[in-house]
């Protein structure tokens, strides 16, 4: 029903930018990649592949890089221990108060990624409000210095900011599943576990597994957080790449781990989707 | 669930799950709203001498409120972009079948599930080989760019609802293209656009990833705030946090209420699903 020069309009203004701004981008990332710092400081615009030589053998970036995943990973789960209960209250017992329940989750999720962080470094530092407290009940008589500055306070604050995200995809995965089947597994005399395992936790694994690539893609590449609460022991790889692109200066470097974490993060979002659509229902 | 309760009865392991959930996601925001009224400073319990000064210090900072108009500044162009190119894409998604389709789509919406380390690098090394000069500009394309996913779902999302009839209905009654357009659609897409405009203007006040790449010699809020954290912590950030906070909350409570009138439910996760299935 519509015209060709409507669906021209319509498509060519955003294809076109976005072949600018995103495609052509990504792709200069992939050239960067293979290019070098000469000593004068200058890139030097010579196709070699030493950068990812240079990744393969030094182990500082491979021991960053599982850091970084075991990091995502307890941030994965503990996001999804806090997120599935939550949606699964929400979505089956939280009566009339659902839809404020529902906000209440929401609105975290689009607050300041920055406020966040920075309210957890009030809270865990030396003279923070935890430790003060603490001390405060004569719970402990000195700091507790684990607090702030370690990978515990950078896998607690990416939890507090990722689980509304994986709280999301199983929602409404939950809220899909039709209430009938529900019903007619309890008429056929199954209890609520029984229920619950065999038909609601299946239907649900699309939002698991949607939820679950979030949380891990997001704060696998998460580099403000361990800057902020990470100290030494909670370098990411992303810090590692933030300071190539900066004091260290060698970006054709920085641009292949950048490549590296796309490749993993585009093969990730691959898979879920396989994943969604062959434990889909429909 | 294993609790033996039947279903309507809450078992009570998951309203005790829930309100510690709640709890660990509100108590952090409590805590930093709280202290920026404690004359003693970030940290020490209890809170003692509650006090107003730190806002009256905000208020007098120069370089904060330089940086909030920058921000504003950014984060208006930013919305004009997402629109002006979010809609027709949503449009395109929906009506239009293109060579490069698919892959348009899934680069459209990566930036939303991408760290934003990788936009903004990526952009950066971009501006750098074009001789572009950073400052607040590349921060609005940064962000403009981003965003078109925001727009873009919102808008196919109100599409997939909307009656085509009265599209048709206008067509076959002799309107033009351009007149459908702007007397049928745009007006039955009021709601999700708004919705859309409202959460992009929030998110690129907010951003921080992207621009900290993209910067020039002017600051956005963020990245004045992120500037002091470095240098040590005063209540006063706890008081430019805590209105940072109320003002997203105003904007994320209004942008939930546009929602459940555009869709009639708030559920967010489903249209990224919707998209990615929209040609199969």
């Amino acid at each position: 029903m519509f015209s060709r020069a409507y669906k021209i309009i319509v498509t060519v203004p955003p294809v076109l930018w976005v072949a600018v701004f995103l495609l052509l981008p990504y792709l200069l990332m992939f050239c960067y990649s293979f290019w070098s710092v000469s000593p004068a400081q200058t890139i030097v615009h010579s196709w070699n592949i030493g950068n990812y030589k240079e990744l393969l053998l030094k182990s500082v970036y491979w021991e960053t890089l599982l850091r970084s995943m075991f990091i995502a990973a307890r941030v994965t789960l503990f996001s999804l221990l806090l997120g599935y209960p939550l949606a699964y209250f929400l979505s089956f017992h939280a009566g009339p108060r659902k839809d404020l329940l529902y906000q209440l989750v929401i609105i975290p999720l689009w607050v300041s990624y920055l406020v966040r962080a920075y309210a957890w470094k009030t809270i865990l530092g030396s003279d923070g409000v935890l430790n003060t407290l603490l001390q405060y009940a004569h719970l402990t008589n000195h700091p507790l210095d684990f607090l702030l500055y370690s990978p515990f306070a950078v896998v607690l604050t990416l939890t507090h900011i990722y689980t509304p995200f994986a709280f999301l995809p199983i929602y409404a995965a939950l809220e899909h599943i039709p209430r009938n089947l529900v019903e007619a597994s309890h008429d056929l005399g199954a209890n609520p576990a029984r229920t619950f395992w065999r038909v609601i936790f299946p239907l649900s694994i699309p939002g698991v597994v949607a939820g679950a690539t979030f949380a891990f893609v997001l704060s696998l590449g998460d580099f403000l957080a361990p800057l902020l609460l990470g100290g030494p022991s909670g370098i990411m790889i992303s810090n590692i790449v933030v300071s190539l692109f900066g004091a260290a200066y060698n970006w054709p470097l920085g641009a292949a781990i950048s490549l590296g974490m796309l490749l993993i993060v585009v093969s990730l979002l691959f898979l879920s989707e396989r994943l969604e659509k062959k434990w889909s229902f429909s | 669930m294993s609790t033996g309760a039947g279903q309507g009865s809450r078992p009570r392991w998951l309203l005790l799950h829930a309100a510690a959930v709640f709890a660990f996601l509100y108590l952090p925001i409590a805590v930093l709203i709280l202290y920026s009224f404690n004359r003693q400073g970030v940290g020490g319990f209890p809170p003692r001498h509650l006090t107003l000064d730190w806002y009256r210090l905000l208020f007098a900072d120069a370089a904060i409120w330089d940086s909030v108009f920058n921000s504003l500044q950014v984060a208006f162009a930013a919305m004009a972009i997402s629109l002006a190119l979010g809609i027709p894409a949503g449009l395109a998604l929906d009506r239009a079948q293109f060579p490069g389709k698919s892959l348009f789509r899934r680069l459209v919406l990566l930036p939303l599930i991408l760290p934003g380390i990788i936009t903004g690098l990526s952009l950066l090394m971009m501006f750098n080989l074009s001789g572009t000069r950073l400052g607040l500009l590349t921060i609005v394309l940064g962000h403009g760019t981003a965003l078109i996913s925001v727009a873009t779902t919102e808008v196919f999302a109100g599409l997939q609802k909307l009656d085509r009839a009265q599209e048709e209905a206008s067509l076959d009654l002799g309107a033009s293209y351009w007149q459908t357009f702007w007397r049928i659609t745009l007006p039955n897409l009021k709601l999700p656009i708004i919705g859309a405009a409202l959460l992009i203007f929030t998110l690129s006040m907010d951003e921080i990833a992207v621009s900290f790449f993209l910067i020039g010699r002017d600051n956005t809020l963020p990245l004045e705030i992120w500037g002091r954290l470095r240098r040590g912590i005063t209540p006063e950030i706890n008081a430019i946090s805590s209105i940072i906070f109320f003002f997203s909350l105003i904007a994320i409570v209004l942008w939930y209420r546009l929602r459940i009138r555009a869709q009639g439910s708030a559920e967010l996760g489903t249209e990224l699903l919707d998209i990615s299935e929209a040609d199969a």
